[in-house]
Order: C-alpha cells, then structure tokens, then sequence
C-alpha cells in the first residue's frame, strides 16, 4: 500500500532529512514510526501526503507513483489518505459533525449519505451523542477522537497519525491505539508516529525506527526486523 | 434508516443507475450551499459589507452617471443635426425657373431628403412679417432678397462630415451664390461630447481597477480570517476550485451589494435633479431631459459590478490562497 523506494530528501541548506530510506506497508498493516525529534519522521509522512516530493528515489501510495504526480492531482491522492495530527487541526467555527463531514464535502458526497458516515464515523470514536458540540467543549482525548473520526470518515485506505497520543494520558492513549487497531483489522494501513516507546512495546507491531534520516530498523516487508 | 433495508437497496439501485447525475446533483447543492453561506457570512458583519458595499456603489455609481449625461447631451446634438439643414442662396440673376431647375437637380442628389424653393417675394413677405421693418422696407425700390433653397440632407447624411460634402456638393452649382449651415456650432458640439465620452471611459476604467482591487484587498482579509479552514480543507483533498470557490462567491456578492448601491445613489441623485434640469431645459427651451437606467441598463449595472467582485475576488485568491499550504501544519 505504501511504498518507499531509495528515498532520499534533501532540503536547500545542506540538510537532509531522509537518506535513502527503504521500505513497504502492506495492506492491513499497522506500524509505528519512531525516532528522536528531528530524525525525519514528520518529512517521512508529508512525502506520504504530497505536502514533500522526495530529492531521489520514489515514493508508491496504492500503486500511483507520487514522484511525477501533476500538483491538480494531489487533492485525489489525499482523499485515500486520512491523517491524525498531535494538534487535531479541529475547526473551532463549526460543531463536531461539521468537522467530521470536511473529507466528504470536498469529495462532493450527497448529503443524505454524508449524516450517515458521519454518524457512523462518530458511533466508532463514542462520540455519537456530542455531534451537536462545538469542539472547544470537548476534552483533549475527545477532540483527538473527533480528529480519527475525521480522518477516517471517508474510509481512506491508509492512516497516518502525527504523535496521536501526544497530549494524552496512558489510559486514553491505550483506547485510541485501540481504535487505530481496529481500522487495521479491517484492512487500513496504518503509520503512526510516535515517541511513546512504552505504547509502542505494549502492542508489540513492527516499528520503523529513523536515526538521522536513516531507517534503521524495520527496513523490508512485513515481518522483518523489530526494535 | 437501517431499519428498512428494502427501502436502501432500491434508493442503492437508484443511485447506482445514474452516478452521473447523482455527481452533478451534489456539485450543484455544493454551489448552492456555499453561495448561501458566504451570502450569511457578509450579512453577520453588516457595518464592514455595508462599507464595501458602499465604497463601489459610489465608485460604480460616478461612471455610469457620467455615461447617462452623456447619452443625455448625444441625445440633444442628435435632435440638432436631424435639424440641421443647408440654406443655398441664389444669385440675383437667377430667374425663378431657373431657380426651379436647379431644385429639381439638388433633388436628385441621393444625399438629400427634401429641397424647398423660397422664391424673393415669399422672403420678403416673411421678413417682413417677422422683422417688423415693414416701413422700412417699404422705402426699398426693388426686393433686395434673392431665391433661395432650403436642402434637408438625407438621414444617412446627418452627421457632421455628410453635411459638410452636399454643402460642397452644393456651393459647386452653377447659380448658387453662398451656401450657409451652422456647421461649427454642431462640429463643437460633437468633439465635446467625443472628448468626454473619452474621459468617462477612461475614468470608469479606472473606477473599476479600483473596485476590483478593494474587493481584491477585502477578499485577501477574508482569505486570512479562514487559513485554517483553507489548510484543513487542502488537506482531507479539496481541490483548488473547491477552496477558492466561497472566495469567489464572496466578492460576486460584495459585487451584488456594490451594484444594487449604485442603482439607488443613481437614482436617488437623478430624483433630485430631475426637477432643477427641467426648468433649465425649459428656461432654453430645450427638450433635454436626464435619462435614468433603463431595466435592462440596471441589470447590467448589476451584473457588471458582479464580474468586478468576482475579477477581484479571483486576483485575491490567486495571489494568496494557493500559498497556503498544508506543508507548515504537520509538526512532530
């Protein structure tokens, strides 16, 4: 499903923040991202998102090289991708349901269809009751909740999340891990990035390990090494 | 709604039948959802569209003023050169039938509408009538008036230039003695009104950069007030045309507000002089009136200064909303 070959990520001033990194998820397959601050992870993820292109090597999301993709064709490529931010990025002008309906406005969903996944996408986060809220009334782990059921309303094929549980106690964290679990099971690759390294040994998935831009564990297919 | 499948399967079928216009359906209410809730959001800050709004109904409203007096002026010149008729008079030496001849051949003259022969004696009875030197005249041993023919060019010929080549053609006859027409008068007339038709169009061509670039400026505001939205939007996949559209939508109804302003200071302005210009026009008794807009006119009004917001909504959006990008949110 994700793909990198030989990637490499040079930005101007002689920092690179991703050497030749090497690496597959299947689908279904959930796998954490870790690394000291700085190591490339966010660069990693935003190749994923088209918000980078990759200096050498390609990077493959769902067969479709992002390489050479036309900018008019990004919006597209990210409609298969829900992502999960630290700081959720909630719109605080607008209630929980408005929020969760973003990715299926800009898909141009009918709106009969639109009450429906957004109230089945809230129903799987436990907030089906607080649809009518604004989110500025919700708790840290409740709004990061209205954050998974955003990115995974539209049911994208992959998920990333950017240091989910940042912000969260280890209990919340565990139920949110819990969820991104779940998604897995039915088929979404899931990339989480983290530095929870006790979350991480807990659920005992396969870890992509960066130093200095450099994968060092992890590299391959499902399966191989562990950290 | 999972209560009664049967019910989901057939609306599934339906759906499936036609994704095209399902497609289409959704692009519409998009539309329709967005031009409504950017309409709301100009009404929930009244005083700040109130100023825009105002702002280019003043800057709409000046031009098309100008333009309106101007077609008011073209009309009055026009009712002069429709007037406007060449006196050819004759050489004393002219018998009547001669005179008569000569009538006939000015006739014939494509260029002319209709020629009148005022022979010396019917001259001299109207002078007479209407100088009020009858005594005078009456000390005069012979009529002093020659024949004269009044030639009233024909409609394709009333213009400045067209007046001017018959009375060429005109003074080159054989027995015309001097040719008069109040030529100048019209020529003056006419290069007035090029030279300020010239001038409103250049000023309503600037007016219009203006508007465009206040409702670029307020759009930009605008843009600013909403990054957030636009980066989450960009980053669930709104395409470009998703993100700018209530951008767009926003200036077309600034463009509204600006255009509705406009017909109602020109209205209300043309209300309050209509009285004073009348006693003027009468005072010289001239059937020169202001023409306000006409339906179709207003329309236009309307939909011009809609373009406008729109033009300057577009130069706002471009310059500053494909800058955004999702890139600088993804932190950690």
């Amino acid at each position: 499903m994700i793909e990198f070959r030989q990637v490499t990520k040079r930005y101007d001033s002689d920092h690179t923040a991703l050497r030749q990194v090497n690496f597959g998820l299947e689908r279904g397959e959930l796998a954490f991202l870790t690394g000291h601050s700085g190591a490339g992870k966010s660069t990693l993820l935003k190749l994923i998102m088209v918000m980078e292109r990759p200096s050498a090597g390609e990077v493959i999301v769902g067969g479709q090289v992002l390489n050479t993709l036309p900018r008019r064709q990004v919006p597209y490529i990210r409609r298969h991708i829900g992502v999960v931010f630290q700081n959720h990025q909630l719109l605080f002008d607008r209630t929980v349901f408005d929020n969760v309906a973003m990715p299926l406005e800009v898909m141009g969903t009918p709106a009969r269809d639109i009450g429906r996944r957004v109230r089945a996408a809230l129903d799987k986060v436990g907030l089906l009751s607080k649809e009518k809220m604004n989110p500025m009334q919700l708790s840290g782990g409740e709004q990061q909740r209205v954050g998974i059921a955003r990115a995974v309303v539209n049911k994208p094929p992959v998920l990333l999340a950017d240091e989910p549980t940042g912000n969260l106690d280890p209990e919340l964290s565990a139920d949110i891990m819990r969820l991104f679990a779940e998604f897995s099971q039915v088929g979404v690759t899931v990339l989480i990035a983290t530095h929870d390294i006790a979350l991480i040994n807990d659920l005992g998935r396969r870890t992509l390990t960066l130093d200095h831009g450099r994968l060092v564990t992890g590299v391959g297919a499902k399966g191989g090494l562990h950290g | 709604m999972a209560s009664d499948p049967r019910r989901q399967s057939a609306r599934g079928a339906k759906s499936a039948r036609s994704p095209w216009r399902q497609q289409a359906e959704s692009y519409l209410n998009h539309h329709r959802k967005v031009a409504r809730d950017s309409a709301q959001r100009l009404w929930h800050s009244p005083v700040a569209s109130m100023m825009t709004w105002t702002v280019m109904g003043v800057a709409l409203a000046l031009p098309v003023a100008l333009m309106l007096l101007l077609a008011s002026l073209e009309g009055v010149s026009a009712g002069w050169e429709s007037s406007a008729r060449v006196t050819a008079y004759l050489s004393d030496s002219v018998s009547i039938e001669d005179a008569r001849t000569l009538k006939a051949e000015v006739a014939d003259d494509s260029r002319v509408a209709e020629v009148e022969l005022i022979d010396r004696e019917t001259a001299l009875e109207e002078f007479r009538a209407s100088s009020g030197l009858e005594d005078a005249l009456d000390y005069l041993d012979e009529n002093p008036l020659p024949h004269t023919l009044l030639v009233t060019p024909s409609e394709g010929s009333r213009t400045a230039d067209g007046v001017e080549m018959l009375l060429k053609v005109i003074e080159g006859l054989d027995g015309v003695d001097r040719v008069q027409v109040d030529l100048g008068w019209l020529q003056r007339l006419n290069a007035m009104t090029d030279l300020l038709g010239r001038a409103v169009w250049a000023l309503a061509l600037l007016l219009a950069a203006a508007v465009v670039l206040v409702i670029g400026n307020t759009v930009r505001l605008a843009i600013e007030n909403r990054r957030d939205e636009i980066l989450v939007a960009k980053l669930v996949g709104g395409t470009d045309a998703f993100v700018r559209r209530p951008f767009l939508y926003t200036g077309a109804w600034f463009g509204l507000g600006g255009g509705i302003v406009a017909f109602i200071l020109l209205q209300v302005s043309l209300w309050w002089l209509s009285g004073p210009v009348e006693r003027l026009a009468g005072l010289y008794r001239s059937e020169f009136s202001l023409s306000g807009l006409s339906v179709d006119g207003a329309l236009a009004l309307i939909i011009a200064a809609m373009l406008l917001g729109w033009l300057g909504a577009w130069v706002a959006v471009k310059r500053h909303l494909d800058d955004i990008e999702p890139g600088e949110i993804a932190g950690g």
